[in-house]
Protein backbone atom coordinates (compact mmCIF):
# COMPACT_ATOMS: atom_id res chain seq x y z
CA UNK A 1 0.00 0.00 0.00
CA UNK A 2 2.65 2.41 0.89
CA UNK A 3 3.43 2.52 -3.39
CA UNK A 4 0.34 3.87 -3.85
CA UNK A 5 -0.89 7.46 -3.50
CA UNK A 6 -4.46 9.18 -4.24
CA UNK A 7 -4.67 12.51 -4.79
CA UNK A 8 -5.71 14.78 -2.61
CA UNK A 9 -8.07 16.90 -4.38
CA UNK A 10 -9.54 14.50 -6.97
CA UNK A 11 -8.88 10.72 -5.45
CA UNK A 12 -7.43 9.24 -8.50
CA UNK A 13 -5.04 6.24 -7.64
CA UNK A 14 -1.42 6.44 -8.62
CA UNK A 15 1.46 4.19 -8.38
CA UNK A 16 4.28 6.15 -6.84
CA UNK A 17 7.72 6.28 -8.70
CA UNK A 18 10.83 7.45 -7.94
CA UNK A 19 11.47 10.99 -9.79
CA UNK A 20 14.12 12.47 -11.60
CA UNK A 21 15.94 15.83 -8.98
CA UNK A 22 14.16 18.17 -8.79
CA UNK A 23 11.00 16.38 -10.79
CA UNK A 24 7.27 17.18 -9.82
CA UNK A 25 4.57 14.87 -9.95
CA UNK A 26 1.20 15.96 -10.90
CA UNK A 27 -2.49 14.44 -10.80
CA UNK A 28 -3.52 14.49 -14.95
CA UNK A 29 -7.11 14.45 -14.37
CA UNK A 30 -7.03 17.77 -11.62
CA UNK A 31 -3.39 19.27 -11.73
CA UNK A 32 -2.78 18.68 -8.40
CA UNK A 33 0.76 18.26 -7.24
CA UNK A 34 1.49 14.96 -5.86
CA UNK A 35 4.97 15.08 -4.67
CA UNK A 36 8.20 16.78 -5.64
CA UNK A 37 11.76 15.04 -5.71
CA UNK A 38 13.78 17.53 -3.02
CA UNK A 39 17.40 17.55 -2.77
CA UNK A 40 18.69 16.68 1.05
CA UNK A 41 15.31 17.62 2.12
CA UNK A 42 15.72 16.89 5.69
CA UNK A 43 19.40 18.68 6.22
CA UNK A 44 18.17 21.64 4.04
CA UNK A 45 15.07 22.29 6.24
CA UNK A 46 16.88 21.91 10.04
CA UNK A 47 19.93 24.49 8.35
CA UNK A 48 16.50 26.46 7.35
CA UNK A 49 14.95 25.78 10.84
CA UNK A 50 17.85 26.74 13.09
CA UNK A 51 18.56 29.94 11.01
CA UNK A 52 15.03 31.09 11.14
CA UNK A 53 15.01 30.53 14.88
CA UNK A 54 18.27 33.27 15.07
CA UNK A 55 16.12 35.63 12.95
CA UNK A 56 13.23 35.39 14.85
CA UNK A 57 14.92 36.00 18.27
CA UNK A 58 16.20 38.89 16.46
CA UNK A 59 12.80 40.09 14.92
CA UNK A 60 11.37 39.79 18.59
CA UNK A 61 14.05 41.32 20.78
CA UNK A 62 15.11 44.74 18.46
CA UNK A 63 13.07 47.76 18.06
CA UNK A 64 10.94 47.39 14.58
CA UNK A 65 9.62 50.53 13.93
CA UNK A 66 10.22 53.96 15.60
CA UNK A 67 7.88 57.10 14.11
CA UNK A 68 9.26 60.42 14.90
CA UNK A 69 6.56 63.71 14.99
CA UNK A 70 8.68 66.39 15.48
CA UNK A 71 9.98 66.14 19.12
CA UNK A 72 8.19 63.03 19.96
CA UNK A 73 9.73 59.63 19.24
CA UNK A 74 7.81 56.37 18.96
CA UNK A 75 9.45 53.52 19.86
CA UNK A 76 8.23 49.80 18.85
CA UNK A 77 9.00 46.19 18.78
CA UNK A 78 7.01 43.60 17.20
CA UNK A 79 4.70 42.72 19.99
CA UNK A 80 3.77 46.29 20.86
CA UNK A 81 0.65 46.31 18.44
CA UNK A 82 -0.44 43.20 19.89
CA UNK A 83 -0.28 44.88 23.33
CA UNK A 84 -1.78 47.90 22.48
CA UNK A 85 -4.70 46.42 20.94
CA UNK A 86 -4.86 44.09 23.92
CA UNK A 87 -5.17 47.84 26.49
CA UNK A 88 -7.81 49.07 24.06
CA UNK A 89 -9.63 45.92 24.79
CA UNK A 90 -9.65 44.52 21.90
CA UNK A 91 -8.54 41.05 22.63
CA UNK A 92 -9.80 39.23 20.19
CA UNK A 93 -7.96 41.13 17.14
CA UNK A 94 -4.90 41.10 19.62
CA UNK A 95 -5.30 37.45 19.52
CA UNK A 96 -5.31 36.12 16.18
CA UNK A 97 -2.62 38.92 15.23
CA UNK A 98 -0.15 37.45 18.45
CA UNK A 99 -1.14 33.74 16.82
CA UNK A 100 -0.79 34.64 13.47
CA UNK A 101 2.37 36.96 13.23
CA UNK A 102 4.10 35.57 16.09
CA UNK A 103 2.65 32.48 17.80
CA UNK A 104 2.68 29.95 14.78
CA UNK A 105 5.62 30.67 13.07
CA UNK A 106 7.22 30.69 16.25
CA UNK A 107 5.73 26.57 17.16
CA UNK A 108 6.18 26.04 13.66
CA UNK A 109 9.96 26.32 13.86
CA UNK A 110 10.42 24.49 17.60
CA UNK A 111 8.32 21.78 15.97
CA UNK A 112 10.98 21.38 13.35
CA UNK A 113 13.39 21.56 15.18
CA UNK A 114 12.19 18.65 17.62
CA UNK A 115 11.24 16.47 14.54
CA UNK A 116 14.38 17.18 12.72
CA UNK A 117 17.11 17.15 15.18
CA UNK A 118 16.78 13.66 16.56
CA UNK A 119 16.10 12.17 13.12
CA UNK A 120 19.46 13.86 12.09
CA UNK A 121 21.73 11.92 14.49
CA UNK A 122 19.17 8.65 14.38
CA UNK A 123 16.76 9.28 17.07
CA UNK A 124 13.33 8.80 17.63
CA UNK A 125 11.40 11.61 19.05
CA UNK A 126 8.50 11.29 21.76
CA UNK A 127 5.09 11.96 20.08
CA UNK A 128 7.02 12.00 16.60
CA UNK A 129 3.77 11.49 14.53
CA UNK A 130 1.76 13.99 16.85
CA UNK A 131 4.26 16.84 16.98
CA UNK A 132 4.64 16.54 13.02
CA UNK A 133 0.89 16.30 12.26
CA UNK A 134 0.21 19.60 14.68
CA UNK A 135 3.50 21.47 12.72
CA UNK A 136 1.51 20.84 9.09
CA UNK A 137 -1.81 22.10 11.05
CA UNK A 138 0.46 25.08 12.21
CA UNK A 139 1.73 25.98 8.88
CA UNK A 140 -1.54 27.86 6.79
CA UNK A 141 -1.95 30.22 9.99
CA UNK A 142 1.38 31.57 9.85
CA UNK A 143 0.99 34.49 7.52
CA UNK A 144 4.26 37.11 8.25
CA UNK A 145 3.98 37.13 4.41
CA UNK A 146 0.76 39.38 5.23
CA UNK A 147 2.49 41.17 8.17
CA UNK A 148 4.76 42.47 6.06
CA UNK A 149 2.35 43.90 2.94
CA UNK A 150 0.36 45.52 6.12
CA UNK A 151 4.10 47.27 7.16
CA UNK A 152 4.13 48.61 3.65
CA UNK A 153 0.87 50.13 3.88
CA UNK A 154 1.23 51.19 7.16
CA UNK A 155 4.66 53.05 5.71
CA UNK A 156 2.73 55.22 2.88
CA UNK A 157 -0.10 55.90 5.15
CA UNK A 158 2.47 57.13 7.62
CA UNK A 159 5.02 58.91 5.56
CA UNK A 160 3.40 62.31 4.67
CA UNK A 161 2.75 62.96 8.35
CA UNK A 162 6.06 61.92 10.37
CA UNK A 163 9.11 60.19 9.98
CA UNK A 164 9.60 56.55 9.76
CA UNK A 165 12.53 54.44 10.72
CA UNK A 166 12.93 50.76 10.40
CA UNK A 167 14.65 49.00 12.65
CA UNK A 168 16.96 46.00 12.63
CA UNK A 169 14.08 43.77 13.69
CA UNK A 170 12.20 44.48 10.59
CA UNK A 171 15.25 43.43 8.37
CA UNK A 172 15.50 40.58 10.61
CA UNK A 173 11.71 40.01 9.70
CA UNK A 174 12.33 40.26 6.20
CA UNK A 175 14.63 37.39 6.04
CA UNK A 176 12.62 35.30 8.18
CA UNK A 177 9.95 35.46 5.47
CA UNK A 178 12.30 34.29 2.93
CA UNK A 179 13.64 31.59 4.74
CA UNK A 180 10.33 30.33 5.95
CA UNK A 181 9.38 29.92 2.22
CA UNK A 182 12.79 28.14 1.34
CA UNK A 183 11.83 25.76 4.88
CA UNK A 184 8.34 25.36 3.11
CA UNK A 185 9.92 24.51 -0.13
CA UNK A 186 12.61 22.13 0.70
CA UNK A 187 10.28 20.13 3.12
CA UNK A 188 9.10 16.92 1.52
CA UNK A 189 6.51 15.75 4.30
CA UNK A 190 6.63 12.18 2.98
CA UNK A 191 10.12 11.32 4.01
CA UNK A 192 9.12 11.94 7.82
CA UNK A 193 5.90 10.25 7.85
CA UNK A 194 8.04 6.98 6.17
CA UNK A 195 11.13 7.81 8.62
CA UNK A 196 8.35 7.43 10.83
CA UNK A 197 6.67 4.61 9.83
CA UNK A 198 9.76 2.67 10.21
CA UNK A 199 10.89 2.86 13.86
CA UNK A 200 7.19 2.43 15.08
CA UNK B 1 3.48 7.58 -13.22
CA UNK B 2 1.44 4.74 -14.08
CA UNK B 3 -2.57 6.05 -14.27
CA UNK B 4 -5.30 4.16 -13.16
CA UNK B 5 -8.80 4.96 -14.22
CA UNK B 6 -9.41 4.00 -10.61
CA UNK B 7 -10.18 6.36 -7.37
CA UNK B 8 -9.03 5.71 -3.91
CA UNK B 9 -12.98 5.34 -3.12
CA UNK B 10 -13.56 2.65 -6.01
CA UNK B 11 -10.86 0.93 -4.27
CA UNK B 12 -12.70 0.35 -1.04
CA UNK B 13 -9.27 2.92 -0.28
CA UNK B 14 -8.98 6.00 2.24
CA UNK B 15 -6.06 8.32 1.97
CA UNK B 16 -5.15 10.04 5.24
CA UNK B 17 -5.87 13.65 5.37
CA UNK B 18 -2.54 14.13 7.21
CA UNK B 19 0.32 11.89 5.87
CA UNK B 20 -2.08 10.79 2.70
CA UNK B 21 -1.49 6.87 3.50
CA UNK B 22 -3.32 4.88 1.79
CA UNK B 23 -5.57 2.42 4.17
CA UNK B 24 -8.13 -0.12 3.86
CA UNK B 25 -11.37 1.14 4.50
CA UNK B 26 -13.28 -1.11 7.01
CA UNK B 27 -16.72 -0.57 8.43
CA UNK B 28 -15.96 0.56 11.68
CA UNK B 29 -18.79 -0.62 13.83
CA UNK B 30 -21.39 2.29 15.50
CA UNK B 31 -19.04 4.88 17.40
CA UNK B 32 -15.85 3.30 16.72
CA UNK B 33 -13.54 4.77 14.37
CA UNK B 34 -10.47 3.55 12.02
CA UNK B 35 -7.33 6.19 12.62
CA UNK B 36 -4.24 5.65 10.21
CA UNK B 37 -1.72 3.17 11.62
CA UNK B 38 0.91 5.46 10.57
CA UNK B 39 0.30 8.85 12.08
CA UNK B 40 -2.19 7.95 14.09
CA UNK B 41 -5.09 10.50 12.63
CA UNK B 42 -8.73 9.72 12.34
CA UNK B 43 -9.69 8.25 8.94
CA UNK B 44 -12.57 10.15 6.91
CA UNK B 45 -13.67 8.56 3.23
CA UNK B 46 -14.17 12.44 2.78
CA UNK B 47 -13.87 15.51 5.15
CA UNK B 48 -16.71 15.14 7.13
CA UNK B 49 -19.94 16.77 6.47
CA UNK B 50 -17.89 18.94 4.17
CA UNK B 51 -21.25 20.16 2.72
CA UNK B 52 -23.31 20.86 5.48
CA UNK B 53 -20.05 22.23 7.69
CA UNK B 54 -19.16 24.59 4.67
CA UNK B 55 -22.28 26.20 4.09
CA UNK B 56 -22.45 27.30 7.68
CA UNK B 57 -19.61 28.86 7.47
CA UNK B 58 -20.19 30.21 4.06
CA UNK B 59 -23.15 32.06 5.91
CA UNK B 60 -21.39 32.85 8.79
CA UNK B 61 -19.42 34.75 6.99
CA UNK B 62 -21.57 36.92 5.25
CA UNK B 63 -23.47 37.92 7.96
CA UNK B 64 -20.47 38.47 9.57
CA UNK B 65 -19.07 40.56 6.48
CA UNK B 66 -21.76 43.64 6.95
CA UNK B 67 -20.52 44.83 10.51
CA UNK B 68 -17.06 44.11 9.35
CA UNK B 69 -17.68 46.53 6.51
CA UNK B 70 -20.51 49.04 8.10
CA UNK B 71 -18.46 49.64 11.77
CA UNK B 72 -15.35 51.50 12.01
CA UNK B 73 -11.93 50.01 12.13
CA UNK B 74 -10.38 53.20 13.36
CA UNK B 75 -10.31 56.02 15.18
CA UNK B 76 -7.63 58.71 14.90
CA UNK B 77 -7.93 61.71 17.48
CA UNK B 78 -5.50 64.52 16.25
CA UNK B 79 -5.96 67.82 17.65
CA UNK B 80 -8.88 67.32 19.10
CA UNK B 81 -10.12 66.04 16.03
CA UNK B 82 -11.82 63.30 16.28
CA UNK B 83 -11.93 60.88 12.67
CA UNK B 84 -13.56 57.31 12.63
CA UNK B 85 -12.82 55.06 9.01
CA UNK B 86 -14.32 52.17 7.41
CA UNK B 87 -12.49 49.43 5.41
CA UNK B 88 -13.96 51.23 1.97
CA UNK B 89 -13.45 55.19 3.35
CA UNK B 90 -9.87 54.25 4.39
CA UNK B 91 -9.50 53.06 0.38
CA UNK B 92 -11.40 56.16 -0.84
CA UNK B 93 -8.79 58.40 1.32
CA UNK B 94 -5.66 56.31 -0.19
CA UNK B 95 -7.24 57.02 -3.64
CA UNK B 96 -8.16 60.93 -3.08
CA UNK B 97 -4.20 60.97 -1.62
CA UNK B 98 -3.00 60.12 -4.78
CA UNK B 99 -1.53 56.63 -3.48
CA UNK B 100 -2.99 54.35 -6.30
CA UNK B 101 -1.24 51.03 -5.41
CA UNK B 102 -1.58 51.07 -1.43
CA UNK B 103 -5.85 51.68 -2.35
CA UNK B 104 -5.64 48.80 -5.18
CA UNK B 105 -4.01 46.82 -2.70
CA UNK B 106 -6.21 47.24 0.46
CA UNK B 107 -9.50 46.91 -2.01
CA UNK B 108 -8.37 43.51 -3.52
CA UNK B 109 -7.07 42.27 -0.03
CA UNK B 110 -9.95 43.80 1.92
CA UNK B 111 -12.97 43.89 -0.23
CA UNK B 112 -12.47 42.07 -3.02
CA UNK B 113 -11.33 38.78 -1.64
CA UNK B 114 -13.37 38.33 1.02
CA UNK B 115 -16.00 38.56 -1.81
CA UNK B 116 -14.74 36.20 -4.06
CA UNK B 117 -14.09 33.53 -1.68
CA UNK B 118 -17.50 33.87 -0.50
CA UNK B 119 -18.87 33.82 -3.97
CA UNK B 120 -16.56 30.66 -5.18
CA UNK B 121 -17.16 29.03 -2.11
CA UNK B 122 -20.90 29.16 -3.12
CA UNK B 123 -20.85 28.44 -6.83
CA UNK B 124 -18.44 25.10 -5.41
CA UNK B 125 -20.78 23.91 -3.08
CA UNK B 126 -24.35 24.20 -5.44
CA UNK B 127 -22.60 22.54 -8.41
CA UNK B 128 -21.66 20.18 -6.17
CA UNK B 129 -25.06 19.58 -4.74
CA UNK B 130 -26.39 19.60 -7.94
CA UNK B 131 -24.05 16.32 -9.09
CA UNK B 132 -22.53 18.94 -11.51
CA UNK B 133 -20.21 17.15 -14.26
CA UNK B 134 -19.45 20.41 -15.45
CA UNK B 135 -15.58 21.80 -16.07
CA UNK B 136 -14.47 19.40 -12.86
CA UNK B 137 -10.53 20.66 -13.68
CA UNK B 138 -11.69 23.92 -13.65
CA UNK B 139 -13.99 24.02 -10.57
CA UNK B 140 -10.93 22.13 -8.63
CA UNK B 141 -8.81 25.06 -9.86
CA UNK B 142 -11.04 27.39 -8.55
CA UNK B 143 -10.83 25.73 -5.53
CA UNK B 144 -7.36 26.04 -4.99
CA UNK B 145 -7.45 29.69 -5.71
CA UNK B 146 -9.72 30.07 -2.84
CA UNK B 147 -7.90 28.21 -0.79
CA UNK B 148 -4.52 30.40 -1.66
CA UNK B 149 -6.01 33.99 -1.26
CA UNK B 150 -7.62 33.72 2.04
CA UNK B 151 -4.90 34.44 4.16
CA UNK B 152 -4.25 38.09 2.15
CA UNK B 153 -7.25 39.35 3.78
CA UNK B 154 -5.81 39.81 7.00
CA UNK B 155 -3.67 42.65 5.65
CA UNK B 156 -5.80 45.22 6.78
CA UNK B 157 -6.26 44.29 10.45
CA UNK B 158 -2.02 44.21 10.18
CA UNK B 159 -2.16 47.79 9.11
CA UNK B 160 -4.26 48.31 12.31
CA UNK B 161 -2.25 46.98 14.54
CA UNK B 162 0.64 48.51 13.14
CA UNK B 163 -0.91 51.55 13.27
CA UNK B 164 -2.09 51.78 16.71
CA UNK B 165 1.57 50.77 18.02
CA UNK B 166 3.09 53.97 16.52
CA UNK B 167 0.60 56.62 16.49
CA UNK B 168 0.58 57.07 20.14
CA UNK B 169 1.68 60.29 20.66
CA UNK B 170 -1.10 61.92 23.20
CA UNK B 171 -2.90 64.69 21.97
CA UNK B 172 -0.88 64.95 18.75
CA UNK B 173 -1.78 62.26 17.38
CA UNK B 174 -3.99 59.01 18.60
CA UNK B 175 -4.96 55.97 17.28
CA UNK B 176 -7.63 53.44 18.27
CA UNK B 177 -8.65 49.92 16.82
CA UNK B 178 -12.61 50.12 15.83
CA UNK B 179 -15.01 47.74 16.55
CA UNK B 180 -15.32 46.93 13.01
CA UNK B 181 -11.43 45.20 13.12
CA UNK B 182 -13.28 42.25 15.31
CA UNK B 183 -15.88 41.50 12.59
CA UNK B 184 -13.00 41.92 9.83
CA UNK B 185 -10.81 39.29 11.57
CA UNK B 186 -13.97 37.22 11.82
CA UNK B 187 -14.60 37.51 8.53
CA UNK B 188 -11.34 36.16 7.41
CA UNK B 189 -10.93 33.24 10.10
CA UNK B 190 -14.18 32.16 9.21
CA UNK B 191 -13.73 32.29 5.81
CA UNK B 192 -10.14 30.18 5.98
CA UNK B 193 -11.91 27.74 7.67
CA UNK B 194 -14.68 27.17 5.10
CA UNK B 195 -11.75 26.97 2.38
CA UNK B 196 -10.83 24.01 5.09
CA UNK B 197 -13.74 22.24 5.71
CA UNK B 198 -14.85 22.15 1.49
CA UNK B 199 -13.74 18.64 -0.09
CA UNK B 200 -12.80 19.48 -2.95
CA UNK B 201 -12.84 15.40 -4.37
CA UNK B 202 -16.55 15.80 -4.24
CA UNK B 203 -15.97 17.48 -7.50
CA UNK B 204 -15.16 14.36 -9.10
CA UNK B 205 -16.99 12.14 -6.98
CA UNK B 206 -20.12 12.12 -9.95
CA UNK B 207 -17.84 11.05 -12.13
CA UNK B 208 -19.24 7.62 -13.70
Amino acid sequence: MESLIACHECDLLYQRRSLPPGGTARCVRCGAVLYRHKRNSLDRVLALTIAGLILFMVANIYPFLTFRLEAQVQETTLISGVLELYAQGMWIVAGVVLLTSILMPLLELIGMLYILLPLKFNLRPWKLSFIFRLVRGFRPWGMMEVFMLGILVAFVKLAKMATLIPGIALYAFLTLIFVLAASAASLDPHIVWSRLDKRS
Amino acid sequence: MNKSSLTALNASLVSCHSCHLLCKATSASKGAYAVCPRCGTRLHVRKPNSIARTWALVIAAIIVYIPANVLPITHVISFGKAQSDTIMSGVIYFVKSGSWPIALVIFVASVFVPLLKLFLLTFLLISVQRKSKWRRKDRTRLYRITEAVGRWSMVDIYVVTILVALVKLGSLATMRAGPGAIFFAGVVIITIFAAMSFDPRLIWDTQE
